[in-house]
């Protein structure tokens, strides 16, 4: 009998938190102003994601692990010289826009197509994983469209924590309102796993594993699939930056007594 | 003509949670500026009650999923208790509060009945413009939609609780069957620090933002993690404040090193943790560039304390800074708060 999960992670990238964002007017609606020169990172929910699969994955001999990423082709193969370097995976890339302005209905239509044809995956083995959100769209909506078209009826949003049990049921902890968390157990897979942070700190990077993995990411990039995901249906009115710049005052000189008593009464105010 | 379904889950004690009062408020008053009929749809194991309590709402028509199979969150039941709902009903729009269980559930059953979903909506208008934040608060979008039935899921914190007689009325009970496969997951519990040890509170006034520089060597050249704890923990009490933190800090927790027990990753604020909604926020030694600030987009008044006055936390962003050392004002400030 075979062991071990069939771990499927949905993550694309995103660009760097760090950079200055714009929207533009593109020709098939809003978009990112250089969006292809802006450095781009593992969308960082769907990067907690991979990692806890490659912890997973370790514990449960026999596993195994695929990255399908939809976003722009050449993008990918950058992003890969970094996260191919910390676990483990096989990449099943789809060539298209990873905007944040796309509909996620399409992007989980063109990502349940593209996990519905990676040969030998063991359904019965199944775990789904993603992120909560993205960093782009934050919609929280993707992976449950995954899911449900992958016919999943076992699905969890916002996980910190999945334990296998020693019957092997899935103990899980998701984050709810007012910093709780809710528990549950799946009596097993299949189930779709939307993770938030978990608790894994970024594995190091480890060039053994980049070189490894790379030999197999090369050719599935140049087999890439397009995927033209668009924006059906939706009118953008607009989209800006918050304009409000806050005039701020500051006080430099003040003693801590005056301070304290000045945050005092603005507390109680 | 469209239709209009407010849809909501019922708490553990049977009522309505105030963000699904809210999402009410943006239903009803969608629902005349657009002159649609209103339905109201509940789940949860009795929701008599919490029908009873909005039965001023305007609505047409109350109905509901109930029973012991639909008391608590879990996708399959809530799905198919929600797909029920809307069939029953014909929805064209369906407004549901944006908590954690219709925001697990919705997605996919805005896919089954090949209708679409926004969530995060923090306003709509009678054109049936919505509004969204994207690139995780950073930009603010206005966009409407052709495809039906189309759910929105309300952000907390952004219309008013709705607020009316109570009085009692016929719910009609939609008859949901569950096959034995939508049981496979069980809910176990809630697992909570203990009421003492619970640092987000997000009905509080006030957000206190700590940052990294808590942890940082101060001016004899020693860190004072401990001290920073108790002045933190002394703070939050004493003035009833929800604690978020920059990312620097939590991720100290699984770093190893002395660390801010009272913080855990779901306390952290900004481009990767939460964008809560507080009337105030008081920042301290945080210096995060403008991407991470989105931690505190949706904070009305602003108040920052750093020892750097060029702090990128604060200059812009914050009404007032203090160019201070944070363990001397907080300290002070406990000491003023009294018990
Ligand atoms: C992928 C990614 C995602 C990210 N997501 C987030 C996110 O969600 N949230 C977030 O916050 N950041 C995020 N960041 C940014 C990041 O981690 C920042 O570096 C961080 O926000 C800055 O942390 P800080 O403000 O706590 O600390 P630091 O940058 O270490 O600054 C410490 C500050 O404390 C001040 N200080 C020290 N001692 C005192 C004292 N005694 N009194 C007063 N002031 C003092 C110093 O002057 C300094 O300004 C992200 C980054 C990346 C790459």
């Amino acid at each position: 009998m075979s062991t071990g999960f069939h771990i499927v992670v949905c993550g694309s990238l995103v660009p760097d938190p760090l950079q200055t964002l714009a929207p533009v007017q593109g020709p098939a609606g809003p978009a990112l102003k250089n969006e292809l020169m802006l450095p781009a990172v593992l969308d960082p929910f769907a990067a907690h994601s991979l990692y806890e699969a490659a912890n997973l994955a370790k514990k449960a001999p026999g596993s195994k692990i695929w990255l399908v990423s939809l976003g722009n082709k050449a993008k990918l193969q950058q992003l890969m010289m970094t996260v191919a370097q910390k676990v483990p995976f096989e990449l099943v890339p789809l060539d298209g826009p990873a905007s944040g302005f796309t509909d996620s209905f399409e992007v989980a239509a063109a990502l349940a197509g593209a996990i519905d044809k990676i040969p030998n995956l063991d359904r019965s083995r199944l775990l789904l994983f993603g992120g909560c959100a993205s960093a782009s769209r934050d919609a929280g909506v993707t992976m449950q469209m995954v899911g449900e078209r992958l016919g999943i009826l076992d699905q969890f949003l916002a996980v910190d924590e999945l334990k296998v049990e020693e019957n092997g049921s899935l103990r899980f902890l998701e984050r709810i309102e007012g910093g709780r968390y809710q528990v549950s157990v799946c009596s097993g897979p299949p189930a779709m796993v939307a993770w938030a942070t978990g608790n894994l700190p970024e594995p190091p990077n480890n060039p053994q594993i980049g070189m490894q993995n790379m030999r197999a990411i090369m050719p599935a990039l140049q087999k890439a699939q397009p995927a033209p995901v668009a924006t059906s249906g939706i009118t953008f009115a607009s989209v800006t930056l918050p304009a409000q710049q806050r005039q701020t005052r500051i006080v430099k000189d003040a003693s801590v007594e005056e301070i304290a008593k000045e945050i005092v009464a603005w507390i109680k105010e | 003509m469209e239709k209009i379904l407010f849809l909501a889950c019922t708490q553990e004690d049977g009522v309505l949670p105030k963000a699904a009062l809210e999402t009410l408020t943006a239903a009803a008053d969608l629902a005349a500026a657009v002159q649609a009929p209103l339905a109201v749809g509940l789940i949860g194991e009795n929701v008599q009650a919490a029908a009873d309590a909005i039965a001023a709402c305007g609505a047409q028509e109350f109905c509901a999923v109930t029973g012991e199979d639909f008391a608590s969150s879990r996708y399959a039941s809530d799905a198919a208790a929600a797909e029920a709902l809307v069939r029953k009903t014909s929805a064209t729009l369906v407004l549901a509060p944006a908590l954690s269980r219709l925001a697990k559930a919705l997605p996919g059953v805005a896919l089954r009945l090949d209708g679409r979903i926004e969530t995060h909506v923090c306003a709509v208008d009678g054109a049936l413009n919505i509004q969204r934040w994207y690139y995780r608060q950073r930009m603010i979008a206005t966009l409407t939609r052709s495809q039906r039935p189309w759910f929105l899921l309300i952000d907390p914190g952004v219309f008013k609780p709705w607020e009316g007689q109570a009085a009692s009325v016929m719910v009609e009970p939609v008859a949901v069957t569950l096959p034995e496969s939508a049981r496979r997951t069980r809910f176990v519990g809630f697992e909570a620090p203990p009421a003492d040890a619970q640092t987000i509170r997000p009905e509080a006034e006030l957000l206190f933002v700590a940052g990294a520089g808590w942890t940082k060597k101060q001016a004899d050249g020693q860190p004072h993690v401990k001290v920073a704890e108790k002045l933190i923990h002394d703070f939050i009490t004493k003035a009833k404040a929800s604690l978020g933190s920059s990312k620097s800090l939590v991720d100290q927790t699984s770093e190893g090193g002395e660390v801010i027990s009272l913080l855990s990753h779901l306390n952290q604020v900004g481009q990767t943790g939460a964008t809560p909604r507080h009337p105030k926020g008081l920042a301290t030694c945080c210096h995060g560039e403008e991407p991470h600030t989105v931690g505190w987009r949706f904070i009305n008044k602003r108040r920052a304390v750093n020892l750097d006055a060029n702090c990128g936390w604060a200059i812009g962003k914050a009404d007032v800074l203090y160019v201070a050392d944070a363990f001397q004002v907080v300290a002070k400030v406990n000491e003023l708060l009294g018990d």
